[in-house]
């Protein structure tokens, strides 16, 4: 009976381990040709381990296109990453708070649009959102790329956020509202920090979607030293570009490295955060 | 707290209902800046003829008629993308709701098993995963050497033949699993196990207790991730505008790099416009076709 249980669980971690490389496969493969030399990348492509370990293409990538190196797609990136994850964080907040804390005039018809917003995403809006930022005089500049998440456009963080306040027990709220507390107090001292979870569950998210976001930056970014990583890496597959597979399998595995580092760091967060610590108060 | 200076700012914030529209001022002013005014832009020239440069001309119904009747490429298009959203989203789904189940069961390497697979669905709508899917599937990819290797030798084309290029970009939909797996995980945690335990009493076994209890409790996270999956589905761009560019023979071009390419490379914005508009409307239908069947098979009770 022992040996049959022992025998069973084998089994079940050769599957789920084995299944898991296989899913993991495409990326080590990734890395590890970002190390060989690039006229082998693909006459090695069978083999993962390579024959002569070597850093040139991360070398030649990094010299990036035109002049302008890796080093400032990158910066750009977290530019434009951070702002806007900074805009999208905070306006969500409040905006959240006051859907799940207030009752008021059009409440229901808000919370209908934020349901739509969600709806909506950046490719149906494309074009609109290309004509009306070009009267602004927008397009070429990072304006519309961060300002619009100041104002809570993605309805996805606002209803995350506002699921999440409706979660946490209206006993302090009220006690706060008794001693006289307004509700940008009750916001600040009371649900800011309980909300926490929620506020790095969802800066996450924002960080990473806000660095692969490729096609805002193809539609508003014009010059290429104002080009994110994303666009950057684009430029290898233009035709007429040289070619250099093992610079661009370099440069690519370097533009994942912040997502990947901000899971590993933050998995726990993000997986437990969702669904004990916040969620049941 | 009580001592607190009573400004009109703070009185305002202290009255429930203005407090609610403070509150959500930015996001009103958000979506009608970012969202209603240019939608409203695009509607007014979803009825002209404007490239951009010149004045837009009024032609009323035009550009949807010409959508229907007079451009094969829009039919391909929308036929490529139906496709793409009807197949890869539930078998993702499934996919997701099959390994969270399996991964539920805590051991010691859980963690890591589930970064695994969480992995790619963080990292894979991003440019770098785009370029290397287009590596691994090309002649001399990895895909080739490795079937070589298992004694298929082949020089296939995966992304040059008709038949198998949207399936490369299925299976890179599909290879993002981790998130919804994730969602499921985290609502299979949320089933309280007293449910569990009653049916053992009551002689349920795991498969009756899974269709009878875990489906039916799951089902509105399954029918909040299939709707919003869908719409994604419907707007999948940068895995075709990087790996295929529609091609070959248009059989991976999706609705919304038609529409970019319409817009912004033939510079036919109007034309452009109007495509983005039937979008939306269809990814209403589908979206309201969707809540429709929701009460039929959407458990909705308490716990």
């Amino acid at each position: 009976m022992r040996k049959k249980k022992i025998a069973g669980r084998i089994i079940y971690h050769i599957l789920v381990c084995g299944f898991g490389l296989l899913m993991i496969y495409p990326l080590i493969w990734m890395v590890m040709s970002s190390f060989k030399e690039t006229s082998t990348i693909f006459t090695t492509a069978g083999s993962l381990i390579p024959e002569d370990f070597q850093l040139d293409n991360y070398a030649n990538g990094w010299k990036g296109f035109a002049g302008i190196s890796f080093g400032v797609f990158f910066r750009n990136s977290l530019f434009i990453s951070v702002a806007a994850t900074i805009g999208t964080a905070a306006s969500s907040a409040i905006a959240a708070f006051g859907f799940a804390r207030c009752r008021f005039r059009g409440r229901r018809i808000l919370f209908m649009a934020m349901l739509v917003s969600m709806m909506l995403p950046a490719q149906v809006l494309m074009i609109p959102q290309y004509l009306w930022y070009q009267k602004l005089g927008w397009i070429g500049t990072y304006v519309p790329l961060i300002v619009p998440y100041f104002f809570a456009i993605q309805g996805f963080f606002v209803y995350l956020m506002t699921n999440f306040i409706e979660g946490i027990p209206r006993d302090l709220d009220e006690a706060a509202k008794i001693d006289g507390c307004s509700y940008w107090g009750i916001f600040v001292n009371i649900i800011l920090p309980l909300m926490k979870p929620a506020l790095v569950t969802g800066g996450i998210f924002s960080f990473m979607w806000r660095w692969d976001d490729f096609l805002s930056a193809l539609l508003y970014v014009n010059k290429s030293s104002k080009y994110p990583v994303s666009l950057a890496l684009k430029l290898f597959c233009d035709p007429g570009s040289s070619s250099d597979y093992g610079a661009m399998f370099a440069m690519a595995t370097l533009s994942i490295l912040p997502a990947v580092c901000i899971f590993i760091f933050f998995q726990k967060y993000l997986v437990e955060g969702i669904s004990t610590s916040g969620l049941k108060g | 707290m009580a001592k607190t200076k009573r400004t009109i700012g703070h009185s305002l914030l202290t009255k429930e209902s203005s407090a609610g529209v403070l509150f959500t001022l930015p996001f009103t002013v958000g979506f009608l800046m970012f969202m209603i005014v240019p939608m409203g832009i695009s509607l007014y020239y979803s009825f002209c003829e404007y490239n951009i440069l010149s004045e837009p001309k009024f032609i009323g119904l035009d550009n949807f008629i010409k959508m229907f009747t007079d451009d094969a490429i829009y039919m391909t298009s929308l036929k490529v993308t139906f496709f793409f959203a009807f197949v890869s989203v539930p078998i993702r789904l499934v996919f997701a709701l099959i390994v969270a189940l399996i991964l539920l069961r805590t051991t010691k390497v859980t963690g890591f098993y589930r970064a695994a697979y969480y992995l790619p669905s963080i990292i894979g709508g991003s440019v770098a995963v785009a370029i290397l899917w287009k590596r691994m599937f090309a002649i001399d990819g990895v895909v080739n050497a490795l079937l070589g290797k298992i004694g298929i030798e082949t020089s296939f084309s995966w992304l040059g033949d008709k038949r198998t290029a949207i399936w490369v970009l299925i299976l890179l939909s599909v290879w993002q699993f981790g998130s919804s797996m994730l969602i499921f995980l985290s609502a299979l945690k949320q089933i309280p196990s007293n449910l569990y335990e009653s049916a053992r009493v009551d002689g349920a076994g795991k498969i009756a207790q899974f269709f009878k209890i875990t489906l039916p409790l799951l089902t509105p996270t399954i029918f909040f991730n299939l709707v919003m999956q869908m719409i994604n589905g419907f707007l999948a761009f940068t895995q075709s505008m990087i790996i295929t560019q529609g091609k070959p023979l248009n059989s991976t071009l999706f609705y919304a790099v038609y529409v970019y390419q319409q817009s912004f490379e033939f510079y036919n914005t109007g034309y452009g416009a109007a495509m983005a508009w039937v979008m939306l409307a269809l990814i209403g239908a589908v979206t309201g076709i969707l809540f429709a069947t929701k009460k039929f098979w959407v458990y909705e009770g308490g716990l």
